[in-house]
């Protein structure tokens, strides 16, 4: 079993020039290469471990497969609140281009940042205000079990004008009003969570990992990808 | 009668689909979730129902139950126990 490796690569930076992230890679030099835009937010930490089980699976199938964090995001030391919906697409192209990706593979919120062009596959893909709904209302019922009501339509008003802290993310004004009308890119094939055989692991209350799911999935790529 | 007037889904059926929901939201296999009774303590019994899990599972109902669950209808009380959320839900898909 290849061990995955974790590498440098370098992101555009809202400034101009880049400024360097970290991906998690499995890269053997090999032609089929696989660029993973991962879930977001709270669905990251529940999908984090999934995720790479995928990229272990695909490794097994003979692909290469590269997961990159994006500026403000995992282990980035780049403020999450400074990020836009742009920067993160611009941060996505350039990181399928870095390492030579030949497909992608989007899972949840990352089909928001699928670069054009680029064949692949969105697994579950949600829209910009789907991953806001959720957090808007884990945050008034935080809000509520503290005895403090806050209303979503007053968030989300606020949210436009001087951005949000939803769920411990803090987000800029700019990044919530993309999010409100950003939706999934259609150009991929989707991989419904129906065809994995058990329940999406983001509704989990606790981060989890199922195998079998793992394997069903990265199945589904490696024989797309047989078949291109 | 035939009014036009759609039936409301079954109390059994709701009941089975929310125990589908928490199964899946709590990682509980069928047995333990088919072992709730009304009494069964949720949110604030339950240390990883924490409020992003129950902002997923009002979500996930609103989605497999087909209703709206606005800021309002959000209390302690339904919130609770099991009885008090399937209690919720069979009101909302009554008056959907």
């Amino acid at each position: 079993m290849t061990p995955f490796e974790l590498t440098e690569w370098p992101c555009p930076a809202s400034g101009g020039g880049t400024r360097d992230e970290l991906a998690l890679t499995f890269d053997r030099r090999r032609d089929r290469r696989l660029v993973v835009l991962p879930a977001w937010f709270d669905e990251a930490n529940k999908l984090r471990r999934q995720t790479v089980e995928v990229m272990r699976q695909l490794d097994g199938s003979g692909i290469d497969s590269v997961l990159p964090d994006f500026p403000g995001t995992n282990e980035s030391r780049a403020k999450l609140e400074d990020q836009t919906l742009d920067g993160w697409r611009a941060a996505a192209a350039a990181a399928a281009g870095h390492f030579r990706a030949t497909h992608v593979l989007t899972i949840r919120a990352g089909s928001l940042l699928a670069p054009q062009g680029l064949p692949g596959w969105r697994y579950a893909p949600i829209g910009g205000r789907q991953v806001m709904r959720a957090m808007l209302r884990a945050r008034t019922i935080a809000a509520k079990e503290a005895g403090a009501a806050e209303r979503t339509e007053d968030l989300q008003a606020a949210a436009r004008r001087e951005g949000i802290d939803l769920a411990g993310w803090r987000l800029g004004a700019e990044m919530f009003a993309a999010l409100e009308s950003a939706e999934p890119d259609t150009a991929l094939s989707e991989i419904e969570q129906a065809s994995l055989g058990g329940p999406g692991l983001w509704l989990r209350a606790e981060p989890g990992d199922d195998a079998a799911q793992a394997g069903a999935l990265a199945a589904a790529v490696a024989g797309g990808i047989g078949a291109a | 009668m035939t009014d036009g007037h759609k039936l409301a889904p079954s109390r059994g059926a709701i009941d089975a689909k929310l125990r589908a929901i928490l199964s899946d939201v709590l990682g509980l296999d069928a047995d333990r979730v088919a072992d709730f009774d009304s009494e069964t303590g949720l949110f604030g019994h339950l240390p990883e129902l924490d409020s992003m899990a129950v902002a997923g599972l009002l979500t996930e109902m609103e989605d497999r139950l087909d209703i709206v669950i606005d800021d309002d209808d959000v209390d302690g009380e339904m919130l609770e126990t099991y009885g008090g959320l399937l209690a919720f839900a069979e009101g909302k898909a009554a008056s959907a």
